[in-house]
């Protein structure tokens, strides 16, 4: 993991990282309620798109590494009771700026769904 | 489970340390809850596309991190990446250019299909040291009828002709070619046709091929140059095509190519050696099989020709290796002196690095504490290195690009290949790799040593750890290093120096001063009598002495060092000797009256030739002094008679003699014989061609009178090869003068790059011992004192690195001994030479960190603390 030694430098603009991945929102969506461990993260978008999003491993932890070094989420010390915890688990949880991101995010996307309905591209009220 | 783990090598070590253990439990979670084979098997594949897949993507997550923090750090230390990109693009840049000399001259294919089938055929007269003689027609037609082993030969000879078709007449260089010479080489034309059987036949009309260059020059390009009639040497030619603009054969200045038409006389003599012969494998035949048959086929010529084949073997090379030993060792020579360069300039870079490493520890330390693996450290330095190394690199090729006109004159003028070499694939792949090579060269120990930095000693305040240590004395070896190589440069190119100061003090023979020479090469069959010859020179010459300023002219068949063969045996009636013609050669040389005053030869003994010297009178010759001293040692050789050139000759006189062959070479005796006593017809290559004249007035005021001179007795005469006598002993030595100039600039640079190392090192020592410093002078350490121990770290340094060098040196000029022309590879002179400049580049370095340390304030210093 790398982390910039400069302290000085300040917290990006949540804009500057949009748009984000699809990966990247499945994961923080995933947080928004609760600290999950990975295979918790896949489960969860799996059962929000219905069976469509299968998160592949590969991805998730590439996803996470990244989220951690932008600050969007971080590893987290607490561990949920130990006879439902396996050691080797790590959970993560999101962060104000993960939140921020998130929901600047969500309002990007509605903005384009707005002016696709406009266009006619999407059903509903123009 | 053990293959999936070991899939995941894939990932970066940073990655693998954080989530290889979640990955497989992931993957061991998935296949428990595939219920069947297929399923299994589904869940290999897809983790098998998902490991590659986002490895390479997390490899570039990092990368892209990597080159954005080296970015930013590198903007904060400009002086740093300055330094280290113009150290590695002179490392890098020398490399480069040496590489595509030498790649050009000796490592790549030659420029046509199945080069590697290629080779050349020689008679090879061991006996009298001649290896690769030309080869009689008599010889090549049984060669070409009796071997298995070549899928074709072919036979050509170089041409110099007269042009007239196009304005004024010129000289062209060329080759008359047997038609199957150009099918061999794969050459095609860019138009037209190339030569057939019918071209090649006796009594056929002229026909040639036009280079693409002349075609350009002489003929504007023309599309309607196919059909046009030229005259060359005064006889009709039609061009019937133009080769293609990167066909060169046999060498590169050859223009234009005819047929090779053989009369019946040609097959007559057997030991009149003019043809150059190339041949094509078969393909399975090993050049050692054809080299066996022609041995075979040699000992039966030499049974049924036994009076003149007695001694004539054959000698097969490769097209490839046409090329002299020497310069292929010069250019070997000039890789290796590259690659000196690029070590001087990679030890300077890690140096550089080690230091800003010692500088950085700290931060590499917070990082570490923070949780940065070593290797994720390691592999973000050496992105650092390769950032520079790239960037050098780059400018480097540029460098290297800019050079390469003036190295390729370094590039043997006997092969078949272009003039200056092109820049392709090939050498921007070496260049690619050299530059990797360099960045991972300087950058892994140095990235290493940061890297192993102890967080605690690295977050100290005021720490000098390196200093004194393991890594001081690992820097001090890589500048011991960079002394030793240089110094091997330097008395390397000291040497080559030293040969070149001795040949140019060598006495050609001749006064080489106020001597302007031309050729007026003489159309045949138009002057094949002697007489219509010396009707021409009795036009000429006088109008020539006449010309005020003009001292003396005489003509020659052949210049000293622009023509350097021309031998015939010699042998003294009624006197035993060895059977070995080869062994009793002489130089043979038509001149006219006026040619040894002219070139300034002493006449020593006797008289020279004369107009009264006819072919009614005496036939007389003028022989040098090796030649009386060889064949009539301890007598009188005026009056005395020998057989040469096909008659008996008297010795007439004696001369000094003259370095025929340059004077890097040993000449043959020579022979001098008057220009009237000669038949007609007979060796009319030797007819004299060359005029020198002796004249206080500069050349281009003399050219256009000679010029006038010379067309007014025939107009059809073309003049070519304008030269001095000084320029044509200068060109001698002109190759060794672009080998010292090359090899001096390559140790200039070495030398640089040592000093930048030094002042490096000792700026950097003398910076992280400021405080030490400042205490001494506050406990009293005078100003001499602290110069003492600044110089004696830097003379330790020069003096190791001048043990370690000098024996290098010694290896590397022996090496080179076969370029040195006598000098001593050992020559005290030339050490002593190099082993100054080495202590003074050491001094030159420290001067700088010198005067730093004096002004080290103790106040300031120690405050620091």
């Amino acid at each position: 993991m790398m982390y910039s030694i400069d302290m000085a430098e300040p917290k990006p603009d949540p804009q500057a990282l949009l748009p984000l991945p699809a990966a990247t929102f499945h994961i923080l969506m995933a947080l928004t309620e609760e600290d999950r461990h990975g295979y918790a993260i896949i489960q969860d978008a799996f059962a929000r798109t219905g069976g469509t999003l299968k998160l592949s491993a590969g991805t998730l932890y590439r996803s996470i590494q990244r989220m951690l070094e932008q600050g969007l989420i971080i590893e987290t010390e607490e561990r949920p009771d130990p006879e439902l915890d396996d050691e080797r688990r790590r959970y993560y949880r999101i962060t104000k700026f993960g939140r921020q991101v998130g929901q600047a995010e969500a309002q990007r996307l509605s903005q384009l769904v707005k002016w696709a309905r406009e266009s006619g591209f999407a059903p509903g009220r123009a | 489970m053990a293959f999936y783990r070991f899939l995941l090598l894939l990932y970066p070590a940073s990655f693998r340390a954080q989530y290889s253990e979640e990955l497989c439990s992931l993957f061991a979670l998935r296949l428990r809850n595939a219920s069947n084979p297929v399923a299994t098997l589904l869940t290999w594949v897809d983790a098998l596309i998902d490991i590659l897949l986002t490895a390479v993507q997390t490899h570039a997550d990092i990368l892209r991190q990597d080159l954005l923090y080296t970015w930013r750090t590198l903007r904060k230390s400009p002086g740093f990446a300055i330094t280290g990109i113009i150290v590695a693009a002179l490392g890098v840049g020398a490399t480069t250019a040496a590489y595509t000399i030498t790649d050009h001259a000796l490592l790549r294919p030659l420029p046509f299909p199945e080069s590697d089938r290629l080779v050349k055929l020689w008679e090879d007269m061991t006996p009298g040291n001649y290896r690769t003689l030309e080869v009689s027609a008599p010889n090549y037609q049984d060669w070409k009828q009796m071997s298995k082993s070549f899928s074709g030969m072919a036979a050509f000879r170089p041409l110099s002709v007269a042009m007239v078709g196009s304005g004024v007449p010129q000289q062209i260089e060329g080759a008359s070619v047997a038609s199957d010479l150009l099918p061999m080489l794969g050459a095609q034309p860019l138009f037209g046709r190339i030569f057939t059987a019918a071209d090649d036949r006796p009594g056929a009309s002229g026909t040639v091929l036009l280079s693409y260059s002349l075609w350009q020059r002489q003929f504007a390009g023309g599309a309607n140059i196919l059909g046009r009639r030229l005259l060359l040497d005064g006889q009709p030619y039609v061009v019937i095509g133009v080769m293609g603009r990167s066909f060169v054969y046999p060498r590169p200045d050859a223009q234009l190519w005819t047929t090779l038409r053989f009369t019946n006389d040609d097959f007559t003599e057997r030991n009149n050696t003019w043809l150059r012969v190339v041949a094509k494998l078969r393909p399975g035949v090993s050049i050692e099989q054809a080299r066996a048959e022609m041995r075979l086929i040699s000992e039966r010529l030499k049974r049924e020709y036994p009076k003149d084949n007695e001694h004539v073997g054959v000698t097969i090379n490769s097209l490839r290796d046409e090329i002299s030993n020497n310069s292929r060792l010069l250019l070997y020579a000039l890789l290796g002196a590259s690659f000196c360069v690029l070590l001087i300039a990679c030890t300077n870079l890690a140096n550089l690095l080690l230091a800003r490493g010692l500088q950085r520890r700290k931060e590499v330390a917070l990082r570490k504490a923070l949780g940065a693996g070593r290797e994720r450290l390691v592999r973000q330095m050496l992105t650092e290195s390769l950032v520079l190394a790239f960037c050098g690199g780059w400018l480097g090729v540029l460098i290297a690009f800019a050079a390469i006109p003036l190295l390729s004159r370094l590039i043997p003028t006997a092969l078949p290949v272009a003039e200056i070499p092109a820049i392709d694939g090939r050498v921007i792949l070496f260049a690619l790799s050299i530059t990797t090579l360099t960045g991972l060269g300087f950058g892994v120990i140095p990235s290493i040593r940061a890297a192993s930095t102890s967080n605690v000693e690295g977050l100290r305040e005021g720490g000098r750890e390196g200093i004194g240590g393991k890594k001081e004395r690992l820097r001090s070896g890589l500048v011991v290093a960079e002394i030793a190589l240089s110094l091997v440069l330097l008395v390397s190119s000291g040497l080559l120096v030293r040969a070149l100061w001795q040949l140019q003090q060598v006495n050609p023979g001749f006064r080489a001063d106020n001597v302007l020479t031309l050729r007026t090469a003489l159309q045949m069959p138009k002057y094949e009598s002697t007489a219509r010859r010396v009707q021409l020179y009795t036009r000429i010459l006088p109008e020539i002495r006449a010309l005020p300023g003009v001292a003396s002219a005489g003509y020659t068949s052949f210049l000293p060092i622009v023509a350097q063969g021309g031998l015939w045996p010699v042998s003294i009636p009624g006197q035993e000797q060895n059977t070995d013609i080869a062994l009793h050669q002489a130089s043979l040389r038509f001149i006219t009256p006026g040619y040894f005053e002219t070139m300034r030869v002493p006449l020593l003994r006797g008289r020279a030739v004369t107009d009264s010297d006819t072919d009614k009178t005496q036939w007389v010759a003028v022989v040098s002094e090796s030649f009386a001293r060889e064949y009539f040692p301890g007598r009188d050789p005026l009056g005395r008679q020998f057989d040469f050139g096909f008659a008996t000759r008297t010795i007439i006189g004696v001369v000094g003699d003259v370095c025929v062959r340059g004077v890097e070479r040993t000449s043959e005796p020579q022979v001098y014989l008057s220009y009237k006593q000669v038949p007609d017809k007979f060796i009319t290559w030797y007819a004299p061609k060359d005029l020198v004249v002796r004249s206080s007035l500069p050349s281009e005021r003399l050219l256009p009178a000679l010029r006038r001179i010379i067309a007014a007795a025939d107009p059809e005469q073309p003049v070519s090869d304008v030269q001095t006598l000084s320029h044509i002993v200068e060109q001698d030595t002109a190759s060794r003068k672009t080998q010292v100039f090359v090899l001096s600039g390559f140790t200039f640079l070495a030398i640089l790059l040592t000093g930048i190392g030094i002042h490096g090192l000792l700026s950097f020592t003398v910076s992280m011992r400021t405080q030490e410093i400042g205490v001494r002078v506050a406990l009293g350490a005078k100003s001499q004192n602290i110069v003492a121990m600044i110089l004696r770290e830097s003379l330790l340094l020069g003096i190791a690195g001048a043990f370690v060098g000098s024996a290098l040196a010694y290896a590397a000029g022996r090496s080179l001994a076969s370029l040195l022309a006598g000098v001593q590879p050992g020559d005290l002179n030339t050490y002593a030479a190099g082993l100054a400049v080495a202590l003074c580049t050491t001094l030159a370095g420290s001067l700088w960190p010198t005067w730093r340390a004096l002004r080290v304030d103790p106040m300031t210093a120690m405050r620091v603390e």
